[in-house]
């Protein structure tokens, strides 16, 4: 299999991938944009409890650092796996998908564990302009981390079925650039929602 | 929330027979449609509208189908308007014909319509077809997310079509403010239209802004700087960075709104922690940028108009440039004057109030720059600069009302009177309207081959500027003499002679749409006798001039190297225009798809089915949205190859044509300044 | 970052590891500090803040490879527009809503 570096294409085959990595950096500031309104919007309404539930009563330390743990592992087996398709090797770059999917699938799971258990306890969207705010702020996050395990999968199957082929790769790469932007999300969402909900 | 029924809560009672009105327009566009469709069948024409438009991925078509799409709303946006202003004129101390809850919806889908669906298509339209011919490239970044904005913008717009058919449309205004907007106060179907049809386009607008951004800056031709675009590029660059930015908010804010609407959640809601400013707040954070959005390209056109018809170069081209990108840039700074009575305090009041002055200049700026372009010009009155000069006195009038609204004083007292109304029509009547109606007018050679009539193009325009003076001003006076904006009726009798002249006004706007459609009619009759033989029929200044008309698939079969500003002129001007190369390349083209128009039709049902609650449809949709774009991702070989003898048989048919053709299309017109031109080559 | 038929090439997992290394250690002191509450709320507020920012860097320059050398130049203006205007948009939104709230209790 090819590495990167031996790739050759022509000129304008090069030129298409450079605008749509570019096309996919401009989605990426949307979805800032779109985030840092959802931030903004928590920020406002984290006082909303009406009555109900605070921050206080419904995060937890241990769950928000294990599923930080997961999320910020599952950046660097990426990497991992972006470093294996550079290089040409296909087995590496599967098996480094994989496990990032594990990871990111893991992540998914103690985040619905998570809404399920404050649904539970009555802490519900639908108590509190604090909680639609909290599930809408870390449910998007939790829909994009979704979507993003989607693509996983559908580039673990081209992988596999098409090898390391130029298109490919290019997919793999603005996959990367979705899945740290994901990480970075997290970081803001602990920073401005968990960890201040508990001091 | 829903039963588990097939048809979630969609009944028979959804159809509109309680009221008259209500099933005429419901007949009108069910009527609408089936003869569109009986046309095309008795046309013989399924083949060609299926495989070569509805899947096309060809830039020119898709913004010659958004015309199209903008065209249409434009009529149904105006038969709203049309029944406001007879309501009005007639409803002193009695009900008129409308019922409120009718009358509401009017207005809401009035606004909603001119907006999402006549507006902003047509600005779409306008710059797919002429942005990627005015760089030197073949097409847009991005073909197939091109046709998916199309067809997500679509899906939007039969979704309010389809809401005077099955259920009702929104009374919540074109704005949706909660907490009326809430489910607490409207339930049922309106709301939701509104939302969905918004959510849905406004993420095709976000798709096109990343587009045109990523053409304007990847796509250009060799020597085509960014110093040396022309004003329509730049204004669309700008243009483009406001839809990728402003989007999200709207996205935001109707989500919300979603939410609370479905699943009961508190954004919004009255109580239990909601705020509702909240909403506000982030509806203006994208409702102001959106005017720009959608005023940027007029000037753009109003830009290379006025150039063209003075037969003069654009004056003071870099400070134009510069006013494009500060009014960018200021139009994320103002929003809060959207609601300068909602409470803040004067210290925040002041701020947006001194932003708001502040963005006047830069459009002082330009209108310098205009006239100044005309100044010692050999001006030719046809319907295009017709519209740019109406503009120029029109728009100016409509900027000094803005000015005064700006002062947070005087806004208190104009706030949601018709000031208020007659200020933003003569914005986007005469800035907007005008605008890509006389991009219409100017480009349509480009898309089809020949000219619009001129004859019925200025009475359309006299038609159009006349109408909307008798229409508007009188909406000046009626708000300074207080009467409030969406008034289904009213008892103060002084009112009504100005409603009654307002809605004449509005008769003699339909009498321009009649010259809008009649114009049409006669020059596709008489298309024989205005054929645009060379591709620029206007003697032009810039590169989508070069082409042929219509262009080819591929535009430029060589791509143009350029030299200077006003790139087409000046290869005009030193006898390089109309080269014909000694060989051809191949050139590879998308190929055609109709996933583009499958994942629209998705969109459109699963908008339907969350507004009736029909989730079998949802989830359906959305897994035909996702195999969709999981198809096309999957798919390498998404391209086809014209070859290098296909392409030189459509060029030597194109210099064949221009033998035919006069010297300069431009030459016998008595308005023409005599410069020396470029004779094509045989 | 170094590309080939214009799509990027990751030699070295350097970075990734630097990466991780300095996002764990940002990470245990932020929730250091609300596990021990060691630190006044508001200072702490402060301090978990600047953790995260500069974790975005860390990440923006481990993970996304952004510097000023190898970063297209137009990728970085469409970066520092968007924090610009993010700053306009959710500062600006924070005022008016904090100001509404002292006046009208919304």
């Amino acid at each position: 299999m090819s590495s990167i570096a031996a790739m050759t294409v022509s000129p304008r085959e090069a030129e298409r991938y450079e605008e749509k990595e570019f096309g996919f950096w401009l989605y990426l500031m949307s979805d800032a944009v779109i985030f840092a309104l959802l931030f903004a919007t928590y920020l406002i309404m984290v006082g909303n409890t009406a009555g109900g539930p605070t921050p206080k009563d419904v995060f937890s330390l241990e769950r928000a650092a294990a599923e930080t743990a997961l999320l910020l592992l599952s950046s660097t087996t990426f990497g991992i796996a972006a470093v294996s398709l550079s290089a040409g090797e296909r087995m590496k770059v599967l098996l480094w998908l994989a496990i990032t999917f594990l990871l990111g699938a893991g992540f998914i799971v103690l985040e619905i564990g998570e809404f399920a258990g404050m649904i539970a306890e009555g802490a519900r969207p639908q108590r509190s302009g604090f909680l639609s705010s909290f599930f809408t702020l870390v449910g998007t996050h939790g829909l994009h981390v979704s979507v993003g395990l989607i693509w996983i999968l559908v580039m673990f199957g081209q992988v596999l079925f098409k090898g390391l082929t130029a298109p490919v790769a290019s997919r793999f790469m603005r996959l990367g650039l979705f899945w740290h932007f994901l990480d970075i999300i997290w970081v803001v969402i602990f920073s401005v929602v968990y960890l201040p909900g508990l001091l | 929330m829903g039963s588990v029924d097939i048809f979630g809560r969609l009944t028979i009672d959804s159809l509109p027979f309680y009221s008259l009105i209500a099933a005429s327009g419901a007949g009108v566009t069910v009527l609408g449609g089936l003869s569109v469709v009986g046309v095309i069948t008795y046309l013989g024409a399924w083949r060609l509208v299926l495989f070569e438009w509805l899947s096309s991925l060809d830039h020119k078509k898709i913004g010659i189908m958004y015309v199209m799409l903008a065209l249409v709303m434009l009529v149904r946006g105006f038969v709203d308007a049309a029944m406001m202003r007879s309501q009005q004129a007639i409803a002193l101390n009695s009900e008129g014909y409308l019922p409120p809850g009718h009358f509401d919806q009017v207005f809401s889908s009035h606004g909603t319509i001119m907006i999402f669906f006549m507006a902003m298509p047509f600005l779409s339209g306008l710059v797919n077809l002429i942005m990627p011919q005015q760089i030197g490239s073949r097409d847009v970044a991005f073909p197939f997310m091109n046709a998916v904005s199309l067809w997500l913008t679509t899906a939007g717009a039969v979704l309010v079509l389809i809401s005077l058919v099955i259920g009702k449309f929104s009374t919540a205004g074109w704005s949706g403010y909660p907490p009326y907007s809430g489910v607490e106060f409207t339930p049922g179907v309106g709301v939701d239209y509104w939302v969905w049809a918004v959510f849905i386009s406004g993420i095709g607008t976000t798709m096109s802004g990343i587009n045109f951004l990523v053409t304007i800056v990847k796509c250009r031709a060799p020597g085509m700087t960014m110093f040396r675009l022309p004003l329509f590029t730049w204004t669309i660059f700008v243009t483009a960075i406001l839809m990728i930015f402003a989007f999200p908010a709207l996205t935001v804010a109707t989500a919300m709104l979603m939410l609370d609407r479905t699943l009961d959640m508190h954004f919004f809601t009255n109580g239990m922690g909601g705020n509702m400013m909240n909403y506000i707040n982030l509806f203006w954070l994208w409702g102001h940028p959106e005017v720009y959005i959608l005023i940027l390209p007029a000037f753009g056109v109003f830009s290379e108009v006025v150039a063209v018809f003075s037969q003069k170069r654009l004056f003071g081209y870099l400070s134009l440039v510069l006013a494009t990108m500060a009014i960018g840039l200021l139009s994320f700074t103002v929003w809060l004057h959207h609601f300068f009575t909602m409470g803040s305090s004067a210290r925040v009041n002041s701020f947006f109030g001194t932003m708001t002055t502040i963005i006047s200049v830069p459009t002082g700026v330009k209108v310098f720059d205009w006239l100044l372009t005309m100044y010692r010009g050999r001006i030719i009155f046809k319907p295009p600069m017709l519209f740019t000069i109406g503009f120029l006195v029109t728009f100016c009038i409509g900027g000094l009302s803005g000015v005064l609204l700006a002062l947070p004083p005087i806004d208190y007292m104009m706030h949601n009177t018709t000031f208020l109304i007659a200020h933003f029509h003569n914005m986007i009547i005469p800035g907007v309207l005008f605008g890509y109606l006389a991009g219409y007018m100017f480009w349509f050679p480009k898309a089809f081959g020949f000219k619009l009539n001129e004859k019925w193009g200025t009475r359309a325009f006299w038609c159009w500027i006349i109408g909307f003076y008798v229409a508007f001003m009188p909406l000046y006076l009626l708000g300074l003499l207080g009467m409030p904006r969406r008034m289904e009726h009213y008892e103060i009798a002084s009112w009504q002679p100005h409603l009654i002249v307002a809605a004449f006004g509005a008769f003699i706007i339909m009498l321009g749409m009649i010259c809008l459609g009649v114009q049409l009619w006669v020059s596709i009759r008489d298309r024989e006798q205005a054929l645009d033989l060379t591709g620029d029929p206007w003697n032009g200044r810039s590169l989508e001039w070069a082409t042929s008309s219509p262009a080819a698939p591929y535009n430029f079969a060589v791509l143009p190297k350029v030299e200077g500003l006003d790139a087409w002129w000046t290869m005009k001007q030193t006898g390089v225009a109309y080269q014909r190369p000694e060989k051809y390349e191949d050139i590879v083209m998308p190929k055609n798809t109709f996933v583009g128009p499958v994942i629209g039709g998705a969109g459109f049902a699963f908008g339907f089915a969350m507004i009736w609650w029909i989730w079998w449809l949802a989830l359906l949709s959305l897994a035909v949205i996702a195999c969709g774009l999981i198809v096309r991702a999957s798919n390498d070989n998404d391209e086809c190859v014209m070859t290098a003898s296909e392409v030189k048989a459509i060029e030597d048919a194109r210099f064949a044509q221009l033998a035919k053709a006069p010297k300069n299309e431009m030459a016998d017109d008595p308005g023409f300044a005599g410069e020396p031109m470029q004779e094509p080559a045989t | 970052m170094e590309t080939n038929a214009g799509i990027p090439i990751e030699r070295t997992m350097k970075p990734y590891l630097i990466g991780i290394v300095l996002a764990v250690i940002l990470t245990a002191i932020a929730f250091g500090i609300v596990a021990t509450g060691a630190l006044p709320r508001q200072t702490a507020l402060v301090v978990i803040a600047a953790l995260a920012v500069v974790q975005i860097f860390v990440h923006l320059r481990f993970f996304l490879h952004i510097d000023f050398k190898s970063t297209p130049r137009e990728n970085l203006v469409a970066l520092a527009f968007a924090v610009v205007l993010i700053c306009i948009m959710v500062g600006g939104s924070l005022w008016i809503m904090f100001d509404l709230y002292h006046r009208m209790m919304v």
